[in-house]
């Protein structure tokens, strides 16, 4: 038994148990906090992965900035538990057998693709990820993507002002 | 400093198939597709959308290592600033029906559904 592959089945299995709690929580406060712990969990999924600098990343934007606006706005509208538990109505039936549909034709596309990983040299290890060569790459090869980012980050910011205040 | 050394001598030992993160990945977006369609608060909805945003980046993540190529991280990275923007628009949005309505239950906003 590989103690990657018991690494992976542990994140796994609580990333899709809070991905769980997450839809079927009857607080949104609680779907909060299991949001914070799959994002979290997922950042264990990333560097098992290798990807050191996409995990840091995730746990500071995601687990930090986007889940302590999601708690802001909780507060902010103080809301509560949702009064009636759902009924399975036609439209719900309907949306388990869409998405149970997508997974099955997803899984089996995905089960056709190789599986094995890329064998990588020792300088290529070294390197793989590390935010010397994300920042290389981004800095260069990919610099237009990276400013229109920017621009939509600032967009994003002086919108969510103007649409959030109440009277300009 | 010798245990890095040795950690970077050892071979590519057997590793966890890359299919099981994509099928991961997949279950998660399905999940959040469950939620998108069938939950009634806004607030949660954008949960799932950001559900649905991390399955994507986890499949960028997970071919990037199959490929062993990282241009996969620089896609994720992008992908997480655009989901920030998201969050904040989308959270700016509920607080302003919020305040015209009083309500974030996406079944009370259907003014333009006539």
């Amino acid at each position: 038994m590989n103690i990657e592959l018991i690494l992976f089945g542990a994140f796994a299995l609580l990333t899709l148990l809070s991905a769980g709690t997450v839809i079927f929580a009857r607080s949104p406060i609680n779907s909060a906090m299991a949001l914070v712990s799959t994002f979290f969990f997922l950042a264990g999924i990333y560097v098992l992965l290798w990807a050191h600098t996409v995990a840091v990343m995730q746990v500071l934007v995601y687990a930090g900035a986007i889940m302590v606006l999601f708690l802001f706005v909780i507060m902010l509208l103080n809301l509560g538990e949702s009064p009636t538990r759902g009924k399975p109505t036609v439209a719900r039936i309907a949306g388990g057998a869409a998405t149970v549909g997508l997974f099955a034709a997803l899984a089996i596309i995905l089960l056709k693709i190789p599986a094995a990983p890329a064998t990588l040299s020792t300088d290529a290890q070294a390197s793989f990820g590390t935010i010397a060569t994300l920042g290389q790459v981004i800095f260069t090869q990919w610099l237009l993507p990276f400013e229109a980012v920017s621009l939509l980050l600032l967009v994003a910011m002086v919108g969510a002002v103007v649409v959030a205040k109440s009277r300009i | 400093m010798a245990a890095q050394a040795a950690a970077r001598e050892a071979p590519n030992r057997p590793m966890v198939p890359i299919t099981y993160y994509l099928l991961l990945a997949a279950a998660l977006f399905c999940m959040g597709m469950f939620g998108v369609l069938v939950r009634r608060n806004a607030l949660v909805i954008f949960m799932c959308v950001e559900l649905m945003l991390n399955a994507a980046n986890l499949t960028f993540v997970a071919f990037a290592r199959m490929r062993g190529d990282d241009l996969g991280h620089v896609s994720a990275f992008f992908v997480i600033a655009v989901a920030a923007a998201e969050a904040a628009i989308g959270l700016a949005i509920v607080i302003a029906v919020f305040r015209s309505r009083g309500s974030v239950l996406v079944e009370d906003i259907r003014t333009m559904k006539h």
